[in-house]
């Protein structure tokens, strides 16, 4: 049960809240309070688009506690438009192969439980072929 | 400055010890280091460990094993930087030690990964990566080698079956080692036919992770008993780095900066060139890992780590001799102990104990333990005096 945690997270896994440095305009996701290009400090909240491409991706078969109804599962890193890296599951894939370099687009789904009846369900981002 | 000398090993066979826990295979290591050191008596404990507060529901491990141990009283922490613990923890005692303020250290690695079984392992491993944003995602750890290895193979053009060699270069390496994993050496062919752990990444290319536990007697050369037996072998140098802890916050996943930052510390600090090196125990927790650890560390250009285990140059009396012992792919991934098995092993090599592992005229060895993808990075140079 981990409640407090993934409430408080719920602006990055619902809509992709980040940060943009006020120094240097770098933009940052997940949100640091150090920006990672000028060291100085950066809270300022930034809506990122949701759009990018992928960086590399793979497919889990050994899933962890909590994922395994979810297993075989595609995991990418995501370069976003704007600059940043993050790392999601893929999703609706169908029966096309996924590619390096293959736009894609944020949507929200659930991504994992607690494994027992009342644990918690975890929703946020996976991405999608853009569309 | 004082010199640090390794005066004791000791080490456990690594496998499955169902009928064995955590503190007794830890005392199994620390018994017989102590008898190599000729018996002396530690003032200090550093125990490097991964994952018992997850595994085995067993945290403070210090005090556990000290008296556990029968050094009940004397100083003991655990050391925790997920797969390098144990050079993590190698490190503390080489810094008491080298600082004068502690005579004898012993620095025991251990872990018990058999006390769960399935996705609650995997799961534990992915708590040593960055929980709320990949972990939660579903990523592994071989997850996060996957992700490396593909976007290598698709920068550098590797083929299917490019990352063969290290395996294959491992497990020929294990037969030797009677405390190894895995003493079978496999062919090219069960490569090419291993099942994905997680694509690209296939069986072969992940170091299984096993229950054991590795430890060595540190303490000054003025301090050795009468009589001592063995080939002095001296920490030359020692040194940590740190990248991100998530793969996507690197500009550039494919630098393992921390690792090559590491080892240009290290060789800084002994005035130790590329070439004088003997042999080198990376951290192959993952064949992509070793690969680029072989690229961070100087001994290839970017996009041709591959290519030494490809052309035979990691092999015992190729150019630079790799995994001398079987490695993590074959000697087996003990976790916080790890760091401190590539201790012992380097050891036994510049001792000219290593057997039919013996890289011959070994005088310098490098080893480093990584934790995460390069996250941590943890280098020593040994050598023998």
């Amino acid at each position: 049960m981990e409640i407090p945690r993934h409430w408080r997270l719920k602006k990055q896994r619902y809509a992709l809240v980040g940060e943009v440095c006020p120094h240097c305009d770098y933009k940052i996701f997940p949100p640091r309070d150090v920006c990672p290009n000028c060291g100085d400090e950066a809270k300022t909240l930034y809506t990122f688009s949701g759009r990018g491409e992928v960086f590399s991706y793979t497919t889990i078969y050994e899933a962890p506690t909590g994922f395994d109804s979810m297993a075989p599962y595609t995991v990418a890193l995501i370069k976003l438009e704007e600059g940043p890296m993050v790392t999601a599951q893929l999703t609706d894939l169908g029966d096309q192969p996924v590619e390096i370099g293959m736009p894609v687009e944020m949507v929200t789904r659930k991504m994992r439980n607690d494994g027992d009846e009342r644990g918690v369900i975890v929703y946020g981002y996976k991405f999608r072929r853009r569309v | 400055m004082t010199d640090v000398i390794i005066a004791g090993i000791g080490q456990t066979d690594v496998g499955e010890h169902w009928g064995i826990g955590l503190r007794d295979l830890a005392y199994a290591a620390v018994k017989d280091a102590i008898a190599d050191s000729g018996g002396l008596q530690p003032q200090a404990l550093f125990v490097g460990n991964m994952l018992a507060p997850n595994l085995s529901n067993q945290a403070h491990l210090g005090v556990l094993l000290a008296d556990h141990c029968g050094m009940r009283g004397i100083e003991a922490v655990t050391v925790e930087a997920a797969g390098a613990s144990g050079g993590a923890a190698l490190r503390q005692g080489y810094l008491a030690v080298k600082s004068g303020l502690v005579d004898v250290a012993l620095v025991v690695g251990v872990e018990k990964f058999t006390d769960q079984v399935g996705g609650g392992v995997d799961a534990a491993m992915a708590t040593t990566s960055d929980s709320d944003f990949e972990a939660v995602q579903g990523l592994t750890a071989s997850g996060q080698a996957a992700l490396l290895m593909r976007r290598y193979m698709h920068e550098y053009g590797v083929p299917a079956d490019g990352f063969a060699g290290f395996a294959l270069t491992a497990h020929a390496n294990g037969v030797g080692n009677p405390k190894a994993m895995f003493r079978k050496a496999i062919r090219v062919e069960a490569y090419a036919q291993a099942e994905m752990v997680s694509a690209p990444v296939n069986l072969f290319d992940a170091a299984p992770n096993a229950d054991g536990a590795a430890a060595v007697v540190l303490t000054r050369s003025d301090l050795l008993p009468n009589g001592y037996p063995h080939a002095l072998v001296k920490i030359a140098a020692s040194a940590v780095s740190t990248d991100t802890l998530a793969l996507h916050d690197r500009h550039d996943p494919l630098g393992f900066w921390a690792a090559r930052e590491s080892v240009e510390m290290a060789r800084h600090r002994a005035g130790v060139t590329l070439d004088e090196i003997d042999f080198f125990e990376y951290h192959d927790a993952y064949s992509i890992y070793a690969a680029l650890s072989l690229e961070a560390a100087g001994f290839a250009p970017r996009g041709e780590g591959w290519k030494l285990a490809a052309q035979g140059a990691i092999a015992r009396g190729g150019r630079i001799p790799c995994a001398t012992m079987g490695g993590l792919k074959a000697r087996g991934f003990p976790g916080g102990a790890t760091g401190l098995y590539q201790a012992v092993e380097a050891a036994l090599q510049l001792r000219g104990q290593a057997g039919a592992c013996q890289v011959s005229e070994a005088r310098l060895g490098l080893i480093q333990s990584l934790g995460g993808p390069a996250s941590t990075a943890v280098t020593h140079l040994l050598e023998k005096l």
